[in-house]
């Protein structure tokens, strides 16, 4: 099977010691300001605020209660159907296409792949005021759906250049036996590609899943009172008048959660998928 | 074998998303929106401590009266006024009300982007419009003298002393003191060893944080940003004057960390006891006064804004309700403004969340609730006074251009006001010299001012 343990190559000894205390590090570094983050929303607002910042504390909840207080459940749902619907487009777009760009490759296939990702090299700001006019003209402005439309635009170049990826490493012979074998086009997607492009396929959906749940420019300008998604209730945490910083903490660590259950889930298939195009 | 076994492992959670995306889509419909016929509005609000009291009852009061139905979208200064701003200019009547500060008022007013109020707040009887304090009236209406913002809660600013540390010396602070008179008590009271500042002033950049105090001492040592025919006087002798003064103060008798003390740290210092004395904002009392949240509870007293030349130099901040233009509910919009600034609301917010969390500092009838007195007694009167002496349309000894005590009523002001107080921060830092900063302001100044002669 494939569940191989990888062999230790840089073997045991100091340079292995070192490598590992350096990734650990590198770790502990990047996860230092989500530890922080969830730490502070335990916080009183007065402790949070304090300077220096302090390490020991009494927990307290008074941050929780405020979010609560707040209505956050329209706001995770928006998010939620926002982010679930456009992964599940993205993917339903971008798999065939990166397949007609990869394993079937159609005529002039690298423009093809050089346009789409194109698309991402314009700056979103630039984009904000057309797009606001035609929403607006479609009578589409805080609306969910408006949402998912860009969300899966957004999602779909970068989709479809990991899909392609993933899909690349399938072994050309595979397919051939499979049509040796009479296995027409739906048996061979079914039986031979995704199971071994699942991985990939998981790790797609999961970017994809992260970037529109944590967008805020679009969200912010398009919508107002029904469509807000968490990001927008997030901010409103934040004032000019008094402390803001514990509550901010604890709307931010209940809006992550999502984000960390989903990627827990796929953490198995994550861990092959994201190093699957790195090991040729 | 394995053959039927690995697709299942990838699509059991895809069925589980579509069916959560499903639900979902299923209960977005629920809540409404703004609607054309005026039983839904929309109210897009600033997250203060205020503004939530008011999302917190509307549902159990207002609405449960009017039977409209009120929904409110909470963002930061900045993202509330770029949506109010893209709302007003392309027509989307997205928002029926919308909370905006003293500064905003006059300009949004003179941009056209918001529904005067004079008319529905002169034919509403209940709303008692002459209960309203004058200047909070002033500082709210367009140069057509027309009411464009409802007062929601006001302020003004004062000198807040520990009584503690000026008995132990046996010094008495005046009723109104100069700014001379504070300076003394600075040096007196400030104690290295004890870890006591003689007082605390901001000295964080912004616009709203260093120039709040700032400009008020630049009225009274008699400078201005404007004279009223624009021309600039940010290097003007009485401006460097006053800044120099701020700054030694707060360089030989301040806080510790003073370019990074703001509003907030400063409540903090003063708060737990830290600083002898305290020039900002009235609406820092009532958190000052509750044992829960400081130390120094019941041990502050309170003067009026220091002086020089002028006979008060308060300021005056109102956090307000106004209407975009392009609302399509504003006889609803006028009925939630109307009721969350009325009288009524302070009662109904005194008796079921506090006496102490009353939007206050807006209306005569609020000093005379005995409720609010008892909670208040040893910062009511004053604050009412100081609010009441704040003068938005001459503040200082010369006419001025624009409306504005500690600040000037100009859209550009909030960029030029944060820009030169980076480097008067910088100067409280030591880093740089009052008159370089002050050069650099009047090159700023001169630039802003040219849009306007």
């Amino acid at each position: 099977m494939t569940r191989t343990v990888q062999p230790t190559r840089r073997g045991a000894g100091m340079t292995g010691a070192a490598w590992t205390v350096l990734a650990w590090l590198a770790g502990l570094l990047f996860f230092l300001p989500v530890a922080w983050m969830v730490l502070t929303g335990f916080k009183r607002e007065v402790d949070a605020a304090s300077n220096p910042p302090s390490w020991f504390f009494t927990p307290v909840l008074d941050g929780y209660r405020q979010v609560f207080d707040r209505d956050i459940t329209p706001y995770l749902l928006n998010s939620v159907m926002a982010s679930v619907l456009s992964t599940l487009l993205v993917l339903v777009l971008a798999t065939p296409a990166a397949y007609a760009l990869s394993i079937r490759p159609v005529e002039r296939w690298r423009d093809a792949l050089f346009f789409f990702i194109s698309t991402k090299m314009l700056p979103l700001v630039a984009a904000l005021l057309p797009i606001y006019l035609l929403v607006q003209d479609l009578g589409m402005l805080d609306n969910v759906w408006t949402l998912i439309v860009l969300y899966t635009a957004m999602n779909l170049p970068l989709a479809v250049w990991m899909m392609r990826s993933f899909l690349l490493e399938v072994p050309a012979a595979l397919i051939e036996a499979a049509a040796m074998d009479g296995a027409d086009l739906l048996v061979t997607i079914r039986r031979i590609l995704l199971p071994i492009v699942a991985p990939g396929l998981a790790a797609t959906a999961l970017i994809c899943f992260i970037f529109s749940w944590n967008e805020f420019f679009f969200a912010v300008n398009l919508t107002a009172t029904r469509a807000g998604t968490s990001p927008i209730f997030l901010v409103g945490f934040i004032t000019s008048e008094g402390l803001f910083l514990a509550r901010l903490c604890a709307a931010a660590t209940i809006v992550s959660l999502p984000v960390v259950l989903a990627g827990w889930i796929a953490q198995k298939q994550l861990v092959r998928g994201l190093s699957m195009g790195a090991v040729k | 074998m394995p053959r039927t076994r690995s697709p299942r492992r990838w699509t059991g959670p895809l069925a589980v998303a579509l069916a959560v995306g499903l639900v979902s889509t299923a209960c977005s419909g629920a809540g409404g929106g703004s609607s054309d016929d005026g039983s839904a509005i929309t109210v897009l609000m600033v997250g203060n401590p205020q503004m939530e009291d008011l999302a917190k009852v509307t549902a159990d009061n207002f609405t449960k009266d009017t039977g409209i139905e009120v929904r409110f979208t909470i963002l930061p200064e900045n993202e509330l006024r770029d949506r109010v701003t893209q709302d007003v200019a392309t027509q989307g009547g997205q928002y029926d009300v919308a909370t905006i500060g003293a500064y905003e008022a006059p300009i949004w007013a003179q941009n056209g982007w918001l529904h005067e109020l004079s008319s529905y707040a002169d034919a509403d009887t209940g709303y008692d419009r002459g209960d309203l304090l004058e200047p909070m009236v002033a500082s709210l209406s367009g140069t057509d003298g027309k009411l464009y913002a409802a007062p929601f809660y006001g302020e003004s600013s004062f000198l807040m002393y520990n009584r503690e540390l000026f008995d132990a010396e046996g010094l008495t602070m005046p009723e109104r003191p100069t700014w001379q008179q504070v300076a003394q008590f600075a040096e007196q009271l400030d104690d290295d060893a004890a870890g006591v500042s003689g007082i605390c002033l901001r000295g964080l950049p912004g616009w709203g944080e260093l120039f709040a105090p700032l400009t008020t001492v630049v009225n009274t040592f008699g400078g201005t940003w404007f004279e009223q025919d624009w021309t600039p006087k940010v290097n003007a002798p009485e401006f460097a004057e006053a800044t120099k003064f701020y700054v030694d103060l707060l360089r030989e008798h301040g806080q510790p960390g003073a370019p990074q003390s703001g509003f907030t740290e400063c409540l903090n210092t003063f708060g737990q006891g830290k600083a002898a004395m305290w020039y900002d904002a009235t609406s820092a009392a009532g958190t000052l006064e509750d044992p829960d949240a400081s130390t120094v509870a019941g041990k502050v007293g309170y003067a009026y804004a220091p002086v020089d030349e002028t006979d008060s130099s308060g300021w005056l901040w109102a956090w307000a309700l106004a209407m975009p233009k392009t609302t399509k509910n504003a006889d609803s919009a006028w009925k939630f403004i109307s009721w969350a600034t009325g009288k009524e609301y302070e009662k109904l917010v005194g008796s079921s969340l506090g006496w102490s969390r009353v939007p206050a500092g807006k209306r005569q009838s609020t000093y005379e609730i005995a409720e609010y007195r008892q909670s208040a007694e040893a910062f009511a009167d004053i604050t009412l006074k100081s609010i009441q002496e704040a003068d938005p349309v001459s503040p200082g000894v010369q006419p001025r251009p624009a409306l504005g005590v500690q600040f000037v009523g100009i859209p550009e002001f909030a960029d030029l006001g944060t820009k030169v107080s980076q480097e008067v921060s910088a100067a409280i830092a030591g880093q740089t010299t009052v008159e370089q900063a002050l050069a650099d302001g009047q090159r700023l100044a001169e630039e802003a001012a040219s849009n306007h002669r």
